[in-house]
């Protein structure tokens, strides 16, 4: 029986080492997407997994595919996600509780079901010859073979596809493309709004971060007089972060005052 | 070294892809998993252009390249807009149909 896993001639043993190094380091940061809570921990996650198989592919004979994944994907697409997690808000973190009961068994059994499958066949399966390589194709340049196949036998899909380029361009800016629905509010009227709504001890503006505490960094909400922290004072999106230090451990009274007197 | 340990290694990738479309709810970290299984598959699509010895499989994995470019951008902005009506990148939030 000749096996799908045929020995493809040419440098056999780096490559096997290669791949037993970056096989598992791959599935391993793929699994840690799915566990890793916040979602720029999947996205550098990802990144990784994607210039592992950008490797993968030079391994293979594929130097155009490697250099276009490192540079499509790993360039641009994972900049892009990280771009749209900045933007709509790092604190999207995920709650990791389940919504539907019931969900998160259901999907692990049916992925090891699913992925079982797909071993078991891909160990079984038989091509009937021999597996050949990439010599032969590769003979003129990896680039020079691909560019003769799209603008031969593929030119009416490429021609396709920037179609589709196009549009999912001008699509993305109609969709991203936002219209004001009321009147930006002048500084007028912020200003009246300000006195008039709530109380007037917001009126000149909310506390900065670290008043009257003893450390002014961002993150330390300010104290009041009364000596507890005014949340109010610090930014809404460290808050969601978790990111907040509080601020009771730098309290004048915590001062220690055997200092000052010493001097 | 077999060739065929690429595409073990291909399917894993693809089912711990879509293990996280079905479990994860932030829709950006949805989306990212559904890149990982596009990925996936283009590792299957490069590795069997190599064991049949003709660049087909490598001109079909740049084309799902192609479509997986454009389906970021589009996706991303799809997101954007969800994120600014409804304040969330949730993918439980948006379920207006459903109430």
């Amino acid at each position: 029986m000749i096996n799908l896993a045929i020995e493809v001639g040419q440098t056999q043993n780096p490559e096997a080492i290669l791949f037993w190094v970056l096989g598992p380091l791959s599935v391993l940061a793929a699994l840690g997407m799915l566990l890793v809570k916040k979602a720029v921990h999947s996205a550098l996650l990802l990144a990784w997994v994607m210039i592992t198989l950008a490797i993968f592919y030079i391994a293979q004979d594929a130097p155009f595919l490697g250099v276009v994944q490192v540079i499509v994907y790993t360039g641009a697409a994972m900049m892009l996600f990280l771009f749209i997690l900045m933007l709509v808000g790092v604190d999207s973190s995920d709650s990791l509780t389940e919504t539907i009961p019931g969900l998160r068994p259901i999907a692990t059994a049916a992925a090891l079901g699913f992925g079982g499958l797909m071993l078991a066949l891909l160990s079984r399966a038989t091509l009937g010859r021999y597996a050949i390589g990439l010599e032969g194709a590769n003979a003129d340049g990896n680039v020079q073979g691909l560019a003769h196949l799209l603008f031969s036998t593929y030119v009416l899909p490429f021609e396709v596809v920037s179609v589709l380029l196009i549009t999912a361009a001008l699509g993305a800016m109609v969709l991203a493309h936002h219209h004001r629905t009321t009147q930006r509010p002048t500084q007028r009227e912020l200003s009246i709004n300000r006195f008039r709504t709530g109380s007037l001890a917001s009126a000149a503006g909310l506390a900065g971060p670290g008043v009257f505490a003893r450390h002014n960094a961002v993150d330390v909400p300010a104290l009041l007089p009364d000596g507890t922290p005014a949340p109010t004072s610090v930014n809404a999106s460290l808050k969601a972060r978790g990111d907040v230090i509080d601020s009771s451990n730098f309290q004048l009274d915590n001062v220690d005052t055997s200092a000052k007197e010493e001097k | 070294m077999n060739a065929a340990n690429y595409l073990y290694i291909s399917a894993l990738l693809f089912t711990i892809g879509a293990v996280g479309v079905v479990v994860r709810r932030n829709a950006i970290v949805v989306f990212m998993c559904i890149e990982l299984m596009l990925n996936a598959a283009n590792l299957s699509f490069v590795t069997f252009s190599r064991i049949n010895g003709n660049l087909h499989g490598q001109v079909f994995a740049f084309f799902t390249m192609v479509v997986a470019a454009c389906e970021v951008v589009v996706g991303l902005a799809i997101i954007v807009t969800i994120y600014r009506s409804r304040r969330s990148a949730s993918v439980d939030v948006a379920s207006l149909l459903k109430r």
